[in-house]
C-alpha cells in the first residue's frame, strides 16, 4: 500500500472533530452501554418483583425490596459490618502502606526503586484464590501460622470470622495502596523538604504540614480502591469468614431466586462509593490528581 | 503519514465497534443471538402462563440420525471426558458411537444451573430435586417420552415418578443417581459414635463452636427433617412444604444452631479441609466427602442420622426448545445405561440409578457402600425439592412458604 507521503491531508485531519469522534466512540460506548447501561438496567431492576413459583422476573413497580433491606435489623446490621470491615482494611492498609512507601520513595537508594516496586507487585501476579485460601490455612486456629507465630505472646489465633476478613482483605489490596503514595511522593520536591528544615521544623513538623497536604490526594486515590474493593468483595467472606456475611454475600445467595431483591442490596455498595467520592470531591481532594 | 495510518485503523475500528452495539441492541440474528436472547425472552414470559402450563408435548420419536452435537449442563464429575483423569471417561466412546459432539459446561448449585437454563442454549441438563420444578414450571424443559430410553425400564422403582421428577403423572426426566446428606465427624474431636443431628442443633451441644452446616437455603429442609422427629405436633409430613408456622419453627432452630456454627460451608474441598484439620469437629456432609478426607488421611467417620436426612436425587432433563433432540435422548439413554451410570456413581461417590450398574463398578462392594437398592435406606431420606407456595404434601387448606422466600430467610439468618 503506498499511501500520500508529503502532505498530511486525510478526512480526519480536515476534520478534528470526526478525529476526535472516531479515537473517543469505542470507549464511549463501552462506558455509555456496557458499564452505566449495565448500572442502570441493575437499579431498574430493584424496584421489580419475582413470581414465586419459577423466579422469573415480574415487571411491576414495587418499594418491597428496599423496605425489606432497610427494615430488617439482620441486613442493616450487614450493611453496618460490610463498611467497617472496609473502612478499617482502608485504615490499616494507609498504616502499613504510607512508612512503606516513604521508605522506597525518599530513603532507599533510587537504583532499588523498580525492585522494591516489583516486588510490592508480585503478590497481584498470583490468583486471588491462591492468596485467600492461603490465608485460611495461615488464620486455622490451634494449628496455623499465625497462632503458632502468635502462642508465644500468649495470643490466640484470631481465627476465621470478622478479624480474620480485615487480614486478609488488608492484604489482597495493599499494593494498590502503596503505589499510588508512592508514586505521590516520588513527586514531593527535594527543596521543599530542604525548605522545611531550614526553616526549623523538625521530622513529625514536616510530615504533617509538608508531606501530608503533598500526598493527601494519593492516599484518597488509595483508599478508594481499597474502600471500594473492600465493599464488593464476597468471596473472602466465604473463604475466611465463618460465619459471616458481606452485602456481597446476600447478593450471592438471592441474586438466582430473587433478582430485584440482590439488585436493591446491590445498589447499596454503590451508594456508598458514590457518597463517599462526593464527599472526596467536596473536600477538594481530587482537584490535585 | 504514521499518524494518518494509525487514524484509519482507529476510525475502523471504532467503526466495527459501532456496528457492534448496532447489531447486539436492535436486529435479530436468530442463529447467533439466540442463546443471547434466551434469558429475556424467559424473563418476558407471562408468569402465570408459564405456571399454567408445564413444558407441552414429549418427543414422540423415533430415535433417529444425530444432530451431530448435544449441549450438556451438568454437575461436575458427571460428564467426564478424560481431561480431569485419562482412566475416566464415558463421553469419548459416546461420541465415537452417536456421533454426537458433547459440549459441556458444569455448574457448582442448582441456582446457577437453573439461570443458566433460563438463559437457553442447552439441550440436556442434570438437575438436582431443588431445580427441577422450577425448569419444569419456568417452562425450560419438556416431559420425556420414557419409551425412547431403553435403559430406563433398569432404573430403580423408588426413583420413578417422584415429585421432582413427574407432574401430574408425566415423567420429565430420567433419574441418575441419588445420595443422602450425612452427619460426620472428626474422630479427634468427637470420642463418642454419633448417630443424631442433635449434636448439631441442640443449644446444648458439646461441640459448640466447631458445628457446621451446608450454606444453602435448602439447609432449611435439614431443620425440618430435624423438627420431623423432635417435635411431631408441629404436623410436618414433607420437610419441603412449610406452612408459616412450620418454617418459622425451622428458622428458630437454624438461628439456635447458629450460634453453634463455626462455619458453613458450600465449597466441597472447603468442607474436606474443615474436617481434616478439625476446624470443625461435626456437621452435614456428602458421602463423598467422607471419602476424600479420608483419601487425604483424614479421621472421619460419616453415617445417616436416625432422625432421616435430605438427600439428592438428580434428574436428566431435555431443554424445551431443543434443535438437538435426537443426540438429546441418545445422550439420555447412554448416561444411565447400566456401564456408564456404574462409572459415573463410583467416580462421583453416589448409588447408581440403574439396578444392573451394580454388577458392573470396579468395587464390587460399591452399592452396598451407598445402599444403591437398599429401598428401606431411602424410606426417610427426603430428596431435594423445590418448595411452592401450594403446598407439595397436597395440603389444600393452607399455603407454602415457597422457594424464593427460602432463599431471602436464609441470607437473612445469614446476614
Amino acid at each position: 500500500m503506498t499511501t500520500t507521503t508529503a502532505t498530511p491531508r486525510g478526512f480526519g485531519y480536515r476534520h478534528p472533530r470526526f478525529r476526535l469522534a472516531a479515537l473517543l466512540s469505542a470507549p464511549m460506548a463501552w462506558l455509555v452501554v456496557v458499564y452505566l447501561g449495565s448500572l442502570a438496567a441493575l437499579f431498574l431492576t430493584a424496584f421489580w418483583t419475582v413470581d414465586d413459583f419459577t423466579g422469573q422476573l415480574v415487571k411491576t413497580f414495587t418499594m418491597k425490596n428496599f423496605q425489606q433491606v432497610f427494615t430488617n435489623s439482620a441486613y442493616l446490621g450487614t450493611m453496618l459490618r460490610t463498611i467497617s470491615i472496609a473502612l478499617l482494611v482502608t485504615l490499616l492498609s494507609l498504616i502499613l502502606a504510607l512508612p512503606l512507601a516513604f521508605f522506597m520513595a525518599r530513603v532507599a537508594r533510587v537504583s532499588w526503586r523498580p525492585l522494591l516496586v516489583a516486588m510490592v507487585l508480585t503478590p497481584l501476579w498470583a490468583s486471588y484464590l491462591v492468596k485467600v485460601y492461603a490465608w485460611r490455612s495461615m488464620l486455622q486456629p490451634e494449628s496455623g501460622v499465625l497462632a503458632w507465630f502468635l502462642a508465644p505472646f500468649g495470643i490466640q489465633s484470631p481465627g476465621y470470622g470478622f478479624v480474620g476478613i480485615v487480614i486478609t482483605l488488608t492484604y489482597l489490596w495493599l499494593p494498590y495502596m502503596i503505589l499510588p503514595i508512592y508514586a505521590g511522593l516520588t513527586r514531593l520536591p527535594d527543596s521543599m523538604l530542604d525548605a522545611s528544615s531550614d526553616l526549623g521544623a523538625k521530622g513529625g513538623r514536616t510530615f504533617r504540614s509538608v508531606i501530608m497536604p503533598m500526598v493527601f490526594p494519593s492516599i484518597v486515590a488509595g483508599s478508594i480502591f481499597t474502600f471500594s474493593l473492600s465493599l464488593g468483595d464476597y468471596i473472602t467472606a466465604q473463604i475466611v469468614g465463618g460465619k459471616i456475611f458481606m452485602l456481597g454475600n446476600i447478593v450471592q445467595t438471592t441474586y438466582v431466586t430473587n433478582l430485584p431483591f440482590a439488585a436493591a442490596v446491590a445498589t447499596i455498595p454503590v451508594m456508598i462509593v458514590l457518597a463517599y467520592l462526593f464527599a472526596v470531591r467536596r473536600s477538594g481532594a481530587l482537584d490535585n490528581l | 503519514m504514521q499518524t494518518q495510518r494509525l487514524l484509519k485503523i482507529a476510525a475502523v475500528t471504532s467503526a466495527a465497534a459501532l456496528m457492534l452495539a448496532a447489531c447486539g441492541g436492535g436486529s435479530e440474528d436468530p442463529a447467533s443471538s439466540a442463546a443471547a436472547e434466551g434469558s429475556a425472552a424467559a424473563s418476558e414470559a407471562p408468569a402465570s402462563e408459564a405456571a399454567a402450563a408445564p413444558g407441552g408435548e414429549a418427543f414422540a420419536g423415533p430415535v433417529g440420525e444425530g444432530e451431530g452435537q448435544v449441549n450438556i449442563l451438568a454437575w461436575p464429575g458427571y460428564v467426564e471426558d478424560g481431561s480431569t483423569d485419562p482412566a475416566v471417561d464415558w463421553t469419548t466412546p459416546f461420541e465415537e458411537a452417536t456421533g454426537c459432539q458433547v459440549n459441556l459446561k458444569t455448574f457448582g448449585t442448582s441456582d446457577e444451573a437453573v439461570k443458566l437454563m433460563q438463559g437457553g442454549g442447552w439441550d440436556v441438563v442434570s438437575a438436582s430435586g431443588d431445580a427441577t420444578l422450577r425448569l419444569i414450571y419456568g417452562d425450560n424443559v419438556q416431559p420425556v417420552n420414557t419409551d425412547l430410553v431403553p435403559s430406563y425400564a433398569d432404573i430403580f422403582d423408588d426413583l420413578k415418578m417422584q415429585k421432582f421428577n413427574s407432574v401430574n403423572g408425566v415423567p420429565y426426566g430420567i433419574p441418575h443417581g441419588r445420595g443422602a446428606n450425612l452427619v460426620m465427624w472428626n474422630t479427634d474431636k468427637v470420642k463418642e459414635p454419633i448417630d443424631s443431628w442433635a449434636y448439631t442443633f441442640e443449644a446444648d451441644s458439646p461441640y459448640a463452636g466447631a458445628v457446621t452446616a451446608y450454606d444453602s437455603p435448602i439447609f432449611i429442609a435439614d431443620a425440618a427433617v430435624y423438627l420431623m422427629a423432635t417435635q411431631p405436633d408441629l404436623g410436618i409430613t414433607d420437610p419441603y412444604a412449610l406452612d408459616q408456622t412450620q418454617f418459622d419453627a425451622a428458622m428458630a432452630l437454624l438461628e439456635q444452631q447458629k450460634a453453634l456454627v463455626s462455619e458453613y460451608w458450600s465449597d466441597y474441598t472447603k468442607a474436606i479441609q474443615a474436617f481434616n484439620s478439625g476446624t470443625t469437629a461435626i456437621g452435614t456432609s456428602w458421602q463423598v466427602i467422607a471419602n476424600l478426607a479420608l483419601a487425604e488421611g483424614g479421621k472421619v467417620e460419616a453415617t445417616k442420622a436416625k432422625e432421616g436426612a435430605t438427600g439428592w436425587s438428580d434428574t436428566w432433563m431435555v431443554a424445551k426448545d431443543t434443535p438437538n433432540i435426537n443426540c438429546a435422548y441418545k445422550w439420555l439413554d447412554w448416561i444411565v445405561s447400566p456401564d456408564t451410570n456404574a462409572q459415573v456413581a463410583e467416580w462421583f461417590g453416589e448409588a447408581p440409578a440403574n439396578a444392573k450398574s451394580c454388577e458392573l463398578t470396579a468395587d464390587a462392594d460399591h452399592c452396598s457402600t451407598y445402599h444403591a437398592g437398599d429401598t428401606a435406606y431411602w424410606t426417610d431420606v427426603y430428596y431435594w425439592n423445590t418448595p411452592t407456595a401450594q403446598c407439595l404434601d397436597g395440603r389444600t387448606d393452607t399455603q407454602c412458604v415457597p422457594y424464593s422466600e427460602w432463599a431471602t430467610a436464609w441470607s437473612a439468618l445469614r446476614s
